[in-house]
């Protein structure tokens, strides 16, 4: 298979600090690649030494197959759309696109060509005579991206080029973003710290954590088989439980809690003994929900964990509705409730009872200093 | 009385310090200034109305060489401002490091702590036939016997860079503060090299700041007088030079309103051709660089 971006055992120290710590992995031709990570992990540092704009204190940088590590930033066919977009207020939309082309030293038609071809492209056929004020939040988005575009780049980078926008062109632009990079057939490298950004529009995606990369898959692999602790807790909501194991067998374990809740949990790291400390993370979607206490009490053995509890909040979001439930041990769970059905109309302070499966509880040992949520 | 009389009242209030240093100090004497220049002698104490002493002007030869030559310094000097004054301008906006640059900030400052006349005469010093730099060029041998560095134009256009490169500085840093980064970090990653950077990104940006700094620094300099005269002698031929001594020494008020009047009319007017040539206007060159 043919790479259009490598990066090998990339490390990067700022001093005494290291802001990318041994990085490794390698992009497709064509694909969507994105990396997710929480702020201050080092992505804008990753991303600017494939940039050129910062040199990797160790380790090798490849575009298609070969390093640039010796290469100036001018040189290197990667083009970067700037987080805030960085469009040259004294030039018109015709001219930030021609910028590039100017450079290459090419003709004037030509430049013109391609000019109103790419513009045609992104959808915004009549903003060539444009100033760059005059453009809207998700126009000037694409323009930044035509700019970049036009040049026909092996890899296209960018920064968390939808953090300026509001939350519906955002929600807008993703969908716009995915569709474009499929009409270009690029490869785009795309940094978020927004998890449903690079779950939507991501082929593949890399979560990244102090420097390095957690875990790298598909956006379903990353969320339904997290491999460690932060990215269960990173990659959508989760219930975590701190806790600690009090007994094993080769299919799952038994973990109580601080407050004497008793989890039964599919087992997601070998090297979990029993008296370890550990966290469980649970999907609020991988919670059933019923109405009334049933049998009351807890019960976790077999395949099932029960739990009975009182509905303490209701947060209603459209397309679905969460709950907050007190369980009798006083630990908080949130659920989410079922689309319509006999559940859709619960209230604050109605009992329920909550049943999840084995396989829907993920344990992991603690690393210290883990912040997940 | 409503609201809006309220308002009206404070805002006149507020203005009103600053219109009537504007009246007292400005339009009144230049008023004065042109009446003065339209006044021509007929005979002791008998005053007509008349163009002659502009006529005077155009009559002689030596005046408005003066006033050219004036000029093209001035515009040299702006010229070599700029130059030296933009690598550093962008040090400090761009490159030095927070702390540095407050220490480079103060230390372009420093000579403004000194009079003109005291700078002058520290060139004075350093420059004479028997000055530091004469002495030095002797002792190493260089030079057989003292040499005058002082009273040409070289050394009346380099003091005079030295005098005001400072005003040429400040709002360029300024501006260039005010530029993003990652605007040159684009123009780099679009495929400019170095000089296509400055060229269609760094400069275009900093115009306003350019402009603001040339109008200054050409104004202060086509207006200046000690440096030219200290420096460059009585043969300096400096306008100010005439204005002074039509007033002072030939005690011809009114011939020296009219040098006065026409150098403020000759400088507008070469500001006003700059800033045509240059696209720029003098409202968005005032709001930008403030911005
Ligand atoms: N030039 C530098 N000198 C020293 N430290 C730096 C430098 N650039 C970045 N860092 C540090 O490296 C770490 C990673 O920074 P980086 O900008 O890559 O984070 P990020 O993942 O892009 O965060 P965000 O999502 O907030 O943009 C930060 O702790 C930052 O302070
Ligand atoms: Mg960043």
């Amino acid at each position: 298979m043919a790479y259009d971006l490598e990066c090998e055992r990339v490390r990067k120290r700022f001093g005494a600090f290291v802001a990318v710590d041994g990085v490794s992995f390698r992009i497709p031709r064509g694909s969507f690649f994105s990396i997710l990570g929480p702020s201050g992990c080092g992505k804008t540092t990753l991303l600017r030494m494939i940039a050129g704009f910062e040199t990797p204190s160790e380790g090798d940088i490849l575009i298609k197959g070969r390093s640039v590590l010796a290469l100036p930033p001018n040189r290197r066919n990667v083009k970067l759309v700037f987080q805030h977009l960085a469009l040259f207020p004294m030039m018109n939309v015709e001219e930030n696109i021609a910028y590039g082309l100017r450079c290459k030293g090419m003709a004037k038609g030509e430049i013109a060509r391609r000019t109103a071809d790419v513009l045609e492209r992104v959808g915004l056929p009549d903003a060539r005579r444009k100033d760059i004020g005059q453009l809207s939040g998700g126009q000037k988005q694409r323009i930044a991206i035509a700019r970049c575009m036009v040049l026909d780049p092996d890899v296209l980078l960018l920064d968390e080029p939808l953090g300026a926008l509001d939350l519906k062109l955002r929600e807008h632009m993703k969908i716009e973003l995915k569709m474009l990079q499929s009409r270009f057939g690029t490869t785009f490298l795309y940094i978020t710290h927004d998890q449903s950004e690079a779950l939507v529009m991501s082929d593949r995606v890399a979560v990244m954590n102090d420097g390095r990369f957690e875990q790298v898959g598909e956006p379903r692999e990353l969320y339904h088989h997290p491999k460690t602790a932060f990215v269960a807790g990173f990659v959508g909501d989760s219930n975590r439980w701190p806790g600690r194991v009090l007994d094993r067998d080769p299919a799952g374990m038994r973990v109580e809690t601080r407050s004497g809740l008793i989890f039964i949990a599919d087992v997601t790291d070998g090297g979990i003994g029993k008296g370890d400390a550990v966290d469980v993370f649970v999907r609020p979607e991988s919670i059933a929900v019923t109405r009334g206490e049933g049998a009351g009490g807890q019960d976790a053995s077999g395949e099932t964990n029960r739990r009975t509890g009182r509905i303490e909040g209701v947060l209603f979001n459209g397309a679905n509705t969460r709950i907050l439930v007190r369980t009798s041990t006083g630990d908080q769970i949130e659920a989410d409730l079922p689309q319509g059905g006999a559940e859709a109309n619960l209230g604050n302070g109605d009992p329920v009872t909550l049943t999840w499966k084995r396989t829907g509880a993920k344990c992991f040992a603690r690393a210290g200093g883990t912040q997940a949520r | 009385m409503t609201r809006q009389h309220v308002r009206r009242l404070t805002l006149f209030m507020l203005l009103a310090p600053f219109l009537l240093w504007i009246l007292l100090m400005i339009v009144l004497p230049h008023l004065g200034i042109f009446a003065l220049s339209l006044r021509e002698k007929v005979a002791p104490l008998v005053y007509t109305i008349g163009p002659k002493n502009y006529l005077d002007f155009l009559r002689e030869p030596i005046y408005w060489n003066t006033l050219l030559r004036t000029a093209s310094i001035s515009i040299l000097v702006t010229a070599l401002t700029f130059l030296v004054g933009f690598p550093i301008a962008y040090y400090i906006a761009k490159i030095a490091g927070r702390r540095v640059k407050g220490a480079l900030f103060l230390a372009c400052l420093i000579p403004l702590w000194v009079s003109d006349l005291v700078r002058a005469y520290g060139w004075m010093i350093l420059l004479r036939e028997t000055g530091v730099v004469s002495s030095v060029l002797q002792w190493t041998g260089i030079v057989d016997g003292p040499v005058e560095l002082l009273y040409n134009d070289a050394t009346v256009v380099v003091g005079l860079v030295y005098t005001v490169v400072l005003f040429m500085i400040v709002p360029l840093a300024s501006t260039l503060e005010g530029m993003d980064d990652s605007l040159i970090e684009a123009g780099y990653n679009l495929g400019g090299s170095g000089f296509t950077v400055m060229r269609r990104i760094v400069i275009p940006y900093a115009m306003p700041g350019i402009v603001a700094g040339s109008i200054i620094v050409f104004m202060l300099t086509a207006g200046s007088y000690l440096t030219p005269i200290l420096l460059g002698g009585k043969n300096s031929m400096w306008f100010t030079e005439q204005i002074y001594e039509q007033f002072i020494t030939r005690f011809n008020w009114e011939s020296g309103a009219t040098f006065g009047i026409l150098l403020l009319l000759f400088t507008s007017l070469t500001v006003w051709l700059g800033l045509r040539l240059s696209g720029q206007s003098l409202a968005t060159t005032v709001a930008r660089s403030e911005a």
